[in-house]
C-alpha cells in the first residue's frame, strides 16, 4: 500500500495508509485526513488510489495545493513527492519495493557500542537482498575498512539484526555485488564543482566600470552590504542568482527578480544598487 | 524572558537526493532561545520516530519549565546554571521514553537517534551534544566547530590512529559511539559558551558536514547571513548538489544583539534575600 507522511515543520505528525479508493483532504472533520488549520480549505484536495497509482486533485481549494513546490490541480502521484497544503507536508510513499535502498542503507547512520551485541530479541525483518546471514552482510559491505578492528568495539548491526558468528556461505556471493557500489567517498571541496565552466561578471557602469571578476567560488556575493545585497552561486547546473538583503530586488536584463533563485545565462545583463554588469561564460 | 528580539533562527530540512525519508527532526523557539535538531537511526521509519520523540520530549518539556527555573540562575546545589540542569533531566526523559518504546514495540526495536540541543541565555549558550550531529559557530571571521563527534572516527583521531585529513575519507563516518534511546541512560555532552553579538551559530545534522566541506559551510554562513533562511536553504542545497545521500538539516541562529539578564541593585537585593 502506498502511504502518506503527513509533517510540519520537518515534525511527523501522521503516516496515513492510502486504503481507500478515494482518500479526501481538508478542514472540516469528515475528511479522511482532517488537516486543522484555517488554511487548509473545508474540502481541499483528494487522492484516488487505482491499484498502485495514485492521483492528487485539487478540489478548488482557497490556498491551492503543491506537489514538489508546483502548483497543481491534478498530478499523478510518483514516490516521494511532497505535497503541500499551507504549512502542512503530505510525502507520497509508494510501496514498490526500494530496489535502490540496497546499498545506502549502509551509509545510514549506525550505533557501535563498547562490549555489547545487539540483543537478539532486536531483530527485525531483513531490508530486501539481506537474506546472507547478517554477520556477513556487515563485513562485506557495511564497513570494509572495519577488517582492521583489533580492539576494536564491537559492531552493533544497522536495524538490531542479530549478529552471532555464522559460518559466512553468501559472503562470496554478497561481497562483488554489493562491494561494488560502495559509495566512494566523495568530499565537497572548495574546487569547481562538476559543471565545467567558469564565468565571470564584468561591471559596465559606475566608479568600476570595466573590472571583470571571476566566478570561481562557490558563492560570491554582489552589491553594498547594508543596501542592496545578492549573491552568485555555483552548481553543478549552472550559476544562479539570489537576492540576499536590502528593499530592492536585483534586476537581469530590464525585469525585476522576486526571492527566488535565478538562472543566470550568458551576456545576461544584471542591476544591483544602481550598478550594471554583465554575466558571461569565460572561454 | 523573550528572547525573539535578541536572536534570529533559520532552518531548514531536506530527505537528500537518495532517501525516501527524513529521519532528521528539528525545532526551534526563538522566544525561549531554544533550537533542538536530532537525526534519527534504525530500521524503516523508526529512526524519525527517534528523532521526532527526541525534539517533541525536549522542546515541549523545556518550554514550561523555563519559566519555572530561570535558565540563567545557579542551581544552588551545585552552583551550576539551571540551563544544564534543564537539559540534563529532559535528555534523560527523552532517552527513557526512546528506550522504552524500542522495547516495547518490536517496529521500533534498535532506534535512537542523536541530538544537539542548546538553550541560549544571559549572553550564554549551553549546548548539549550526543553523537555526531555538530555545532559550529561563527565569529567575526573564524568559523568552528564546537562540539566533538561522539563517533568512532573522533576517537580514531584522538588516539592518533588516523590523520583529520585521512578522516575526510575514511568509511566509517557513519559509526557513533553514543545515541539517544539506545541504553537505559545516556551521558550527553554538556558545556556553555558564551555568545557575542553577530554570532551566528550552526546545528546541523551529519547530512550537512559529510556531503559539504567545512570551508565552504562557513563561507556559506558568513556571506549569506544577512538573510538567515537563504542561509539555511543554501546549506542544504549545497548538500544536496554534492550528491544528498543523507538527510541534511540545519539550524541557524544568529545573536542581534546583547541578552544579558538585568542586574541591577533590585535582582541583586532579592537574590541575596532568597
Amino acid at each position: 500500500m502506498a502511504k502518506l507522511i503527513l509533517s510540519m515543520d520537518g515534525l511527523v505528525l501522521k503516516e496515513i495508509t492510502l486504503t481507500k479508493e478515494r482518500t479526501t483532504i481538508g478542514r472540516k472533520p469528515h475528511n479522511d485526513i482532517q488537516i486543522d488549520n484555517l488554511a487548509v480549505s473545508g474540502e481541499h484536495a483528494v487522492i484516488v488510489t487505482i491499484l498502485n497509482d495514485s492521483f492528487l486533485e485539487d478540489l478548488g481549494s482557497t490556498n491551492g495545493t503543491l506537489v514538489n513546490g508546483q502548483p497543481i490541480k491534478k498530478h499523478f502521484l510518483q514516490n516521494s513527492d511532497v505535497i503541500e497544503l499551507g504549512k502542512y507536508k503530505l510525502k507520497y510513499l509508494s510501496d514498490t519495493p526500494a530496489a535502490a535502498k540496497g546499498p545506502q542503507d549502509f551509509e545510514k547512520t549506525m550505533v557501535i557500542r563498547p562490549g555489547g551485541m545487539p540483543k537478539p530479541g532486536a531483530a527485525q525483518p531483513a531490508g530486501p537482498g539481506a537474506s546472507q546471514p547478517a554477520s556477513t552482510m556487515s563485513t562485506s559491505q557495511g564497513m570494509p575498512s572495519m577488517n582492521t578492528s583489533q580492539g576494536m568495539p564491537t559492531l552493533g548491526a544497522p536495524h538490531g539484526k542479530p549478529a552471532p558468528a555464522m559460518p559466512a556461505p553468501g559472503a562470496s556471493q554478497a561481497a562483488p555485488s554489493i562491494g561494488t557500489s560502495q559509495p566512494q567517498p566523495t568530499m565537497a571541496s572548495s574546487q569547481p564543482m562538476a559543471a565545467g565552466r567558469v564565468a565571470a561578471i564584468q561591471i559596465l557602469s559606475g566608479a568600476n566600470a570595466g573590472k571583470e571578476m571571476e566566478l570561481t567560488k562557490a558563492l560570491t556575493t554582489l552589491g553594498k552590504p547594508g543596501v542592496q545585497v545578492a549573491v552568485i552561486t555555483r552548481r553543478p547546473q549552472g550559476y544562479f542568482i539570489t537576492h540576499v538583503e536590502g528593499a530592492s530586488f536585483p534586476i537581469v536584463n530590464g525585469k525585476t527578480l522576486d526571492a527566488q533563485a535565478h538562472a543566470l545565462s550568458d551576456h545576461d545583463v544584471l542591476e544591483l544598487a544602481g550598478v550594471k554588469m554583465e554575466f558571461f561564460f569565460k572561454g | 524572558m523573550n528572547l525573539s528580539q535578541a536572536i534570529e533562527i533559520a532552518s531548514c530540512t531536506d530527505p537528500g537526493v537518495v532517501r525516501s525519508h527524513n529521519e532528521d527532526s528539528i525545532a526551534a523557539d526563538a522566544t525561549k532561545g531554544l533550537v533542538v535538531l536530532a537525526d534519527g537511526m534504525g530500521g524503516y521509519n523508526a529512526g524519525e520516530v527517534a528523532s521526532g520523540m527526541a525534539t517533541t520530549i525536549i522542546t515541549t518539556e523545556l518550554q514550561h519549565l523555563l519559566e519555572d527555573r530561570p535558565p540563567y540562575r545557579a542551581d544552588p546545589l551545585n552552583g551550576r546554571p539551571y540551563a544544564e540542569q534543564l537539559l540534563r533531566e529532559q535528555i534523560e526523559k527523552a532517552n527513557t521514553s526512546i528506550f522504552q518504546a524500542a522495547q516495547s514495540q518490536p517496529q521500533y526495536a534498535g532506534m535512537g537517534t542523536t541530538l544537539v540541543a542548546a538553550v541560549f541565555y544571559d549572553n550564554r549558550a549551553m549546548i548539549a551534544h550526543i553523537g555526531d550531529s555538530r555545532v559550529y559557530r561563527l565569529r567575526d571571521d573564524a568559523f568552528e566547530q564546537i562540539t566533538k563527534d561522539h563517533s568512532l572516527l573522533q576517537e580514531q583521531i584522538d588516539s592518533g590512529m588516523i590523520t583529520p585529513e585521512q578522516a575526510r575519507f575514511s568509511q566509517n563516518k557513519n559509526l557513533v559511539t553514543r545515541a539517544l534511546g539506545i541504553d537505559p541512560t545516556v551521558e550527553p555532552e554538556i558545556r556553555e559558551y558564551d555568545t557575542k553579538p553577530g554570532d551566528v551559530w550552526l546545528l546541523c545534522s551529519d547530512g550537512l558536514n559529510d556531503m559539504v566541506s567545512d570551508e565552504d559551510i562557513g563561507l556559506t554562513v558568513q556571506t549569506l547571513s544577512a538573510n538567515l533562511k537563504l542561509a539555511a536553504q543554501q546549506l542544504v542545497q549545497m548538500a544536496n548538489d554534492n550528491g544528498g545521500r543523507d538527510n541534511v538539516s540545519v539550524i541557524l541562529v544568529r545573536v542581534l544583539r546583547d541578552f544579558s539578564v538585568p542586574r541591577g541593585w533590585m535582582s541583586r537585593l532579592f537574590g541575596w534575600l532568597r
